[in-house]
Parts: C-alpha cells; structure tokens; sequence
C-alpha cells in the first residue's frame, strides 16, 4: 500500500489547484481491485491448508478452523469498528468513528482517506481482507492447546487493539508515515505484527504437554503444499492489488511476487542440501511463504533484479531462526515467528536498502544513495515489535482472566477436535450410533458383555 | 514363554514405548484399534446429525516374552499406560505353546531373547 502522507504532502505543496482535483473511478481499477480482493481472501483458506497439513491428524479441524473462523469473525470486527480505527481522520496514532458500523462507506470513490478510482465500499473490504489474515496468521504459534472460544474472543479484540492502529501508523496517514518509513503491501503491519504476536502467544499459552517430550510430525504434507500453491497465488492480490490500481505498479509488485520466493525456494533447496543432503516439501513449503514475506514490504520499490536478490538474503534468517527455535524450548508450534516474523522485519530493513526512486518513482532506500532509510525502516520495525508485543500480552492476560485460555493436559491427549469441536476429520463411522433426540438418555446404550471396566 | 497383549490409549503410545524400552524390553508389534471400555461416550454433530461414538481408537501391543519378562513387562506398561480414568486399557496375558524366530530357526525362550 501506498504511503497516504506522500500523495497529500503532494498535493498540499502544488497549492490550490490541485486540491480540488479529484481522481475520476475507473472501470479498469474497479475490475482489478475486485478480483485482488477476491485473491486476498483466499489467502485465509490457504493458510488453513498450510496450517492443518502440519499439526497432527487429531487436531486438524481445529487448527484450520482458526485460520476459518478469522473469516467471520474479524470480517465483521472490520467492517463494524476496525476500518474506521484504522484507516480514518487526521489522527497520528488511530483513527475516528467517521466509518463506524459503515456510516459513509458509500459506492463512489470518495471519502475515503486515500485518493482512489475504485469504490469506496470495495477499498474498505479489500483492507478488511488483510486484517482477517493477519489475525489468523497468530494461531500458528498457539495450535493443539488453546481452547477455541478464548481464542475466538482473542483474535477478534486483537484485530481491534493491535491490527488497527498499527496499520493507522503506517498506512493511515499515521506517525510512522510521517517518519518515512515505507511498507508496500504490509511487511510491518502484517507479517511483523502477527509474528512478534504469535511469539508474545507461544510464551503467554506455554509448551503443549508433549512438546519436547515426543516427536510431533506434520499429519499431511501435501495440505502443506497445497496451502502454500494458494498462499502464492492469493498473494498476487495481496502485493499488486496494493497498487489499488491496474498499472504499472501493478505489474512490477506482481513480477517482484513470483521472482522474490522463487529465489528463496532455490537457496532455501541449497541450504537444506548443503546441511543435510536432502531438499524437503515442508522445507519449500516453508522457502516459499519466507519469500512473498520478505518482498511483501517491497514489492513495488524495488526493481526485478533486487526482489531476486531481496528473496535470496531473506532466506538465511529464517532459515536459521528455523533451525534455532526447533531446539529452544520455546513451542512457536508451526513457526510463525520465524517465517512471518523475523522474514517480515528482513523484507523491512532490504526494502531500505534495494529501494530506488527511479524505480518507485518516491524514495530512494541505501543502493539509491540514502543510507538514512535503513535506520528509518528499522526504527519503524522496533516501534512495530514494541507495540505488538506488549498489547498481544495484556490482551491474552484480559481474555485469560475472562475465560481459560488453555486445554487441559487430557484434552490435548484426546485431540482438539473431538474435544473442542465434537467432531473428527479423518472418521470411519464406525461405532457411531445415531442420536435421534438431543434429551440425554442415561444407560440406553446396552454395554457390551464383560466390557463394564 | 508368555504373550503380552495390551490395549491403550494412542495419546498413551509413545509412553508406553520409552518406558518398555526402558525395561530392556525390545520385540513388539503395534496395530491401531478400535474398541469399546465403559468410557462416556463421545457426542459428536455433523451438520444436525447427532451420533454417539461408541468405538474409541486404541492401540494393541503384543510382545512375545519369555517368563522372567513377564512382570517387568506388564509393571512398564502399568505404570506408562495409566491417566486414571475411564479406558486406559487392558492388559492379557497369553500362554504361548511354541515360537520360531523366523531369520534363524531359534526356538521358544531363544526365540524371543533380544539378540545381544
């Protein structure tokens, strides 16, 4: 997304003739913007995929109903309070109620905080979109333990509390726009939000009972593959959609998309063969999510040869951050820290670097002669991690205090979708008797001969 | 020689496994179950269809021993298998009549010694 501050400084500074001007709704845009937004909320599906394919069979409904259930509840979370917290006013930390419940979200393409030729109505969705990935990204650190109502209630304030005014500060017009730190599609207020967030909840929630303890292994890696076919696809409206327009910006955020991870999966595929021999699918799976995080921040800043050099160093931190948190006790259970949240603040320090104003047409980062942006893009990380982490804390303290945030040990052992869900993924039928009336019938069921232990 | 047969809990499996191990007790085969032990039975809803489930997953082990083996066996699988509630499983044990092992034609007590 663009920086809003710029267009206004803009058009603040060539006086009053080009206030008045507003941009005329474009059909090419609209049919663009719609099918982006269509792609970005595919990416919430994919990543239940992505998410349930490495948890155990046990507790796979319940692992991609996290990533379903942000759908609905953080949808409508959005579109009732959220989009106009985040993308409002004049406000340099959150934004007013001026869209609340969506008061003046109408169909034409004014009235919205940023200059745009598509309606209204469909900016405001096409945001709502990122906010309900970004929360469902945090459930990854927390899978097989927490019980589904706190979660429920967590990611909803969640993306309330802390999804909100950090894209206020960055894409609202807020103080880290003002600072000048850029961030294309969402590195900062996406994947370094839900990273440090999903670390915050792995330390709050604690290990489950048998990390450590016994080895949990992915139940389908080919769901992990399939997720991560749709993550990259859905991305293409995630980053080119962030142009809001079908141009060239468009084009080159779309191009820098497909080029950044696949030179992370191919020195991602090097490091795994140069350290063990083998090259994995969760390995690639992985690489490939690594990559579109890492160009995310960049992906219309940079020129092509750049976001293939931005993919290829974004691996190594993720990487070894991979290899580090596998032996720490620290139970970030399907490595959202790692492949969001320290590629997100890779993707944030390399756009300050690769940036150019030749290419992007506004700044130029530390190749284009401004060493400066660098410091800039990081000081905007830090404020970003600070941020996320403490109010992810408070937030998770408040819920547990209301409702428990935690399985029991025995819950965990039966599996969280029989014992959060009442249902399983992978049933036979077999032994199940039908339940004609829901009054509970005390002793109806014969017990088997000699079976009364 | 003896047959150890015991049905537990799968959550219970890789226990089970440590604290056998643990015993110096090394020949055994797995097989996944389902059986029914007088727990509650599970509520589950499909879409307004509401089922009991009557069979929970288990899992068998069986181990060939000789007779000295028998009770550090079953005291392993007594102390790792156990939760406390309803349906942690069951143990039998079997008189076996004659065991071969197969790669080299060993009989009874030798056939189910760990080779050294």
């Amino acid at each position: 997304m663009k920086n809003l501050r710029l267009p206004l400084f803009l058009l603040g500074s060539l006086g009053g003739l080009a206030l008045a001007e507003d941009p005329a709704m474009s059909a090419a845009d609209t049919a663009w913007m719609l099918t982006a937004t269509g792609l970005v909320l595919l990416m919430t599906p994919a990543l239940a995929f992505f998410y349930g394919g490495l948890v155990r069979s046990k507790n796979v409904l319940n692992t991609m109903m996290m990533s379903f259930s942000a759908l609905g509840f953080v949808g409508v979370a959005w579109a009732l309070l959220g989009y106009t917290l985040a993308l409002s006013g004049e406000g340099n930390f959150i934004g007013d109620l001026r869209y609340a419940l969506l008061s003046n979200v109408g169909l034409e393409n004014k009235g919205a905080i940023a200059s745009i030729t598509i309606p209204h109505l469909l900016w405001m969705v096409f945001q709502g979109t990122f906010a309900i990935i970004t929360a469902a990204l945090v459930s990854g650190a927390i899978v097989e333990r927490m019980r589904f109502p706190a979660f429920l209630l967590f990611i909803t304030l969640w993306s309330l509390v802390v999804y909100a005014p950090i894209a206020k500060w960055v894409w609202g017009g807020g103080f880290l726009a003002d600072l000048g730190a850029w961030d294309f599609a969402g590195g900062t207020v996406v994947h370094i939000n839900a990273g440090i967030a999903a670390l915050v909840a792995a330390l709050v929630l604690g290990p489950r009972k048998d990390f450590g303890r016994q080895a949990i292994l992915p139940h389908n890696v080919p769901f992990v593959l399939l997720g991560a076919a749709f993550l990259w696809l859905g991305w293409f409206g995630f980053n080119a959609g962030s142009a809001w327009a079908a141009n060239a910006t468009a084009g080159l955020a779309l191009a820098n998309t497909i080029l950044a991870p696949a030179a992370t999966l191919v020195v991602w595929s090097l490091l795994e063969l140069s350290r063990t021999g083998r090259v994995t699918a969760v390995g690639l799976a992985t690489a490939i999510v690594v990559g579109l995080v890492v160009i995310t921040p960049a992906a219309a800043f940079v020129a092509p040869i750049y976001a293939l050099a931005m993919g290829a160093l974004g691996a190594f931190p993720s990487y070894f951050a991979l290899l580090w948190r596998a032996k720490s006790g620290l139970d970030d259970s399907l490595d959202v820290f790692a492949a969001h949240g320290v590629a997100g603040m890779a993707g944030a320090v390399l756009t300050g670097v690769f940036a150019q104003e030749s290419v992007n047409g506004l700044f130029n980062g530390l190749i284009g002669g401004n060493p400066a942006q660098v410091f800039v893009q990081a000081f905007a990380v830090l404020i970003a991690v600070v941020y996320s982490a403490g109010m992810t804390f408070l937030l998770l303290k408040l819920v547990g205090a209301l409702i428990p945030l935690k399985a029991l040990p025995k819950e965990e052992g039966l599996g969280m979708d029989v014992t959060q869900h009442g249902e399983e993924a992978y049933t036979s039928g077999e032994g199940a008797i039908l339940v004609r009336s829901e009054a509970p019938r005390p002793s109806a069921q014969p017990k088997p001969v000699g079976g009364t232990d | 020689m003896k047959l150890v047969v015991a049905i537990v809990r799968p959550e219970k499996l890789n226990d089970v496994l440590e604290a056998l191990f643990r015993a110096e007790v090394r020949g055994l085969s797995i097989s996944r179950v389902q059986g029914h032990g007088g727990e509650t039975e599970r509520v589950e809803t499909y879409r307004g269809t509401t089922v009991k489930m009557e069979l929970s997953e288990k899992v068998r082990l069986e181990i060939g021993v000789s007779d000295h083996f028998v009770e550090p066996t079953v005291r392993a699988i007594l102390a790792s298998a156990r939760t406390g509630e309803v349906g942690d499983g069951k143990i039998f044990v079997l008189p076996v009549e004659k065991v071969y092992r197969i790669r080299t034609g060993e009989e009874d007590t030798a056939a189910v010694t760990p080779v050294g």
